[in-house]
């Protein structure tokens, strides 16, 4: 046996690879018009794993304190050998990670892909976007600087107006009765260590239900094969769609790439806590929608404070946008299509325009 | 008509308001305003009435009651008489005590001793009194922009009588301190900008004890904010060749109402004021060219490095340091222009030194920030040039097993 046929038996006496490669020749994903969409979940997965790498790099020169934490970053960003594009490429990437990750959710929606039994791997989805605006918010503070100060207090903010627990989940968020230093070490905590740990371990979740009941084909697609008499065509996982997956991989890479030499990400004004907030004060794009409908909702709506009344409504709305598997069948268990589309369509008109209304007034 | 005044009157006693103001706010005309006007008074606001100054009795509601001689009723205040009236209070320390402790007492001593004062203990009547600088029953805060005594409005309240032509005819005095004022570097500031702090009339002049600067005071006037430069100006050659001369220190250069930017074109060039006494030849006309020089050296260097790293800054690259350091080089040219009022040149240099090496620095620092986004662009160019030719290879591979399935299936 020549050698490097003596190395693939050691290891496939250890890890059996021959089975995982006839598990992945037998891996199929289903071809149609809608296709395309299914590569934002692992353009979402390769973002992510750059976040780890690069955050990881990231901590060797980051300081999580007021007095140090943006001249850490200012060091990165002017000092350390190609520190400005490690941080540049870590921002750049956690928005397009999160931009990626709503096309992902989108495409489910509009593909029905969290139709039965897919419910759990949506609500682990959804789980999973949840944590990647965790990690935005938490993030955001980290460079101490005006912006990200006073952004973290107005979100915190509205964390103390949920009533009753209010306060405690604002005291637990910034570690006092302010934002301060106990906050930026808390953030750090959460950013680097609590949520990449139950990131990861949701991930594997995730990953394993779309292993089980593998990638959903629309009904259109299916029933239109159907009518034709023949099986809905299929491409092998490996190497056909893992192939593309990975120029789709490349072509992220190059746009990243590209936003972080042509825009560096900037560092911004150091946080003075004692100066007044500066004007035109807001959050990043993805949480500009709803920072925008809060503004617009009157200091007082009936007996209840306006922010109150906010507060509860996106709550409604992110449970009905949760539970959407289950409302989306009716009780004979047909698929409620309009429905479907329609709160899709309107969920995302909200979105773009109410973001658009926040970024530009 | 008397009658119903009078049941209004009466009326408006039951509720213990004040009489006066009640009264003749249903009167008409000139018998209304003061009434009307008096609401937004600071004196209205601490609970003083208009029998506070002109006397009565303001619990009366009938008038002859209320206006009665044997009540102490003065009626309309001569003029005369209002610094002593406003100052029965105002110079009263424990008086003020009770509503503005931190108020100075000593504007009627003051008063006494400017001109309007004299001129007004003169017989004088057309000069200012209190009234004509507060106002008269609508008076308010200092701190007020309503006030016209506030700093904003203050130079146009002096130049109502100032800027008018027939009423200073009788005292020779000229109109145009205004308008120069409004060309002024101090105006600037003051409107412009909206620096409360910056000079109008009265931090020259004095508000209450209000009289033109003399000769030997113009440059302890100045002095009081621009305190280097006064400094420097004793020390100077200049400050007792302008005292023997008779000329007001730092009038001769730079003027007193119309006080314009200073810059290099003071020193030399066609419109300098050094060449108004010194010949370019002469070692005066030398060093002010050589303080020019200087001065314009370091502002050329801080334009090149501001202009470096503002494009390197839009372009996305950290320069905060050097913009940082950029400051303590405008800085440096402060401190030189300042220097200039030493007029030697040696004086000049130092901050002048001091800036260029600091321009020096912050140039390289913007230059090379941009030679790093050069770098930056070309290593870019690289890296998509491979991602190109990766996803190219890519796409031939899945071409060529895809086609070879093809083939295999269809034989």
């Amino acid at each position: 046996m020549t050698e490097p046929g003596k190395t693939f038996a050691w290891f496939e006496e250890r890890l059996g690879i021959a089975s995982m490669r006839k598990f992945l020749a037998h891996k199929t994903v289903p071809v149609h018009a809608g296709t395309a969409w299914y590569y934002f979940g692992g353009i979402t997965l390769f973002l992510f794993v750059i976040q780890v790498l690069t955050g990881t790099l990231l901590l060797l020169y980051y300081r999580p304190s007021p007095g140090e934490a943006y001249e850490s970053v200012q060091f990165i960003m002017t000092r350390v050998q190609f520190g400005w594009l490690v941080r540049s490429i870590h921002s750049w990437s956690a928005n397009l990670m999160i931009l990626s990750a709503f096309i992902h959710m989108f495409s489910v929606v509009f593909l029905r892909a969290f139709r039965r039994p897919r419910e759990l791997t949506w609500l682990s989805g959804i789980a999973l976007l949840g944590l990647a605006l965790g990690f935005g918010f938490s993030g955001y503070l980290l460079p101490w600087n005006t912006v990200s100060y006073f952004a973290t207090k107005v979100g915190t903010d509205m964390a103390a107006a949920v009533p009753g627990v209010g306060h405690h989940i604002a005291r637990f968020l910034r570690g006092g009765n302010d934002v301060g230093g106990a906050t930026l070490t808390r953030f750090f905590g959460f950013h680097v260590a609590v949520l990449p740990g139950v990131t990861t371990l949701l991930l594997l979740v995730h990953l394993a239900l779309v292993q089980k009941h593998g990638m959903s084909a629309p009904q259109w697609a299916e029933q239109e094969y159907v009518r034709k008499h023949v099986p809905l065509p299929q491409m092998p996982f490996f190497p056909n769609f893992f192939l593309r997956e990975l120029m789709a991989w490349y072509a992220a890479l190059g746009v990243l790439g590209s936003l972080a030499a042509l825009f560096p990400w900037e560092l911004g004004i150091k946080a003075d806590p004692f100066a007044p907030a500066p004007a035109g004060i807001r959050p990043e794009w993805y949480f500009l929608a709803p920072f925008y409908t809060l503004k617009l909702i009157p200091s007082h709506v009936w007996l209840f404070e306006g922010e109150l009344v906010g507060l509860f409504g996106f709550g409604l709305l992110a449970l009905w946008w949760v539970a959407l598997p289950f409302w989306a069948l009716d009780r004979k268990g047909i698929e409620r299509t309009r429905w479907v589309t329609g709160a899709g369509v309107l969920l995302l008109a909200y979105l773009a325009t109410f973001s658009a209304l926040g970024y530009w007034k | 008509m008397k009658r119903a005044l009078a049941v209004l009157c009466f009326a408006a006693s039951l509720s213990a308001a004040d009489m006066c103001v009640e009264c003749h706010s249903v009167l008409d005309g000139n018998l209304q305003a003061p009434a009307k006007a008096f609401s937004n008074d600071i004196h209205s606001r601490f609970g003083f009435s208009c029998a506070d100054c002109h006397g009565g009795d303001r619990t009366a509601s009938d008038p002859e009651q209320s206006m009665s001689r044997a009540k102490g009723f003065v009626g309309k205040i001569p003029r005369t008489a209002i610094p002593e009236r406003c100052g029965h209070c105002h110079s009263d320390a424990v008086f003020m005590q009770k509503y503005k402790p931190r108020q100075r007492v000593d504007q009627l001593t003051q008063y006494r001793t400017s001109v309007h004062g004299k001129r007004l203990a003169a017989g004088d009547t057309a000069v200012a009194t209190c009234i004509d600088c507060h106002s008269v029953h609508d008076i308010r805060e200092t701190k007020d922009p309503l006030s016209p005594v506030h700093p904003l409005r203050l130079p146009e309240t002096c130049a109502r009588c100032h800027a008018d032509a027939g009423h200073m005819a009788k005292y020779k005095l000229p109109t145009d301190q205004f308008a120069g004022y409004r060309k002024s570097v101090h105006w600037e500031a003051l409107a412009q900008r909206g620096d409360l702090s910056a000079p109008s009339c009265a931090s020259c002049h004095g508000n209450h004890g209000a009289q033109p600067p003399d000769v030997a005071s113009v440059a302890a006037v100045c002095g009081t904010c621009h305190v280097m430069m006064e400094d420097l100006y004793k020390g100077s050659p200049h400050a007792p060749v302008f005292a023997s001369m008779g000329a007001a220190g730092c009038v001769v250069c730079h003027g007193n109402h119309e006080i314009k930017r200073p810059g290099i074109g003071m020193l030399a060039g066609p419109n300098a004021v050094c060449s108004q006494c010194h010949d370019s030849d002469s070692a005066g006309g030398k060093a002010a060219a050589e303080m020019a020089r200087q001065i314009g050296s370091l502002d050329k260097a801080i334009q090149k490095s501001d202009q470096v790293l503002a494009v390197a800054q839009q372009s996305g690259m950290e320069v905060s340091e050097a913009l940082l350091r950029q400051r303590e080089a405008k800085e440096a040219l402060v401190k030189a222009a300042v220097a200039v009022h030493a007029f030697q040149p040696a004086a000049v240099q130092k901050p002048v030194q001091e800036g260029l090496a600091i321009t020096a620095e912050t140039f390289h620092a913007g230059a090379s920030a941009l030679d790093e986004r050069r770098f930056r662009r070309v290593g870019l160019g690289v890296s998509l040039t491979a991602i190109l030719i990766t996803m190219l290879g890519l796409w031939l591979t899945i071409r060529t097993i895809e086609s070879r399935k093809h083939d295999a299936e269809t034989g």
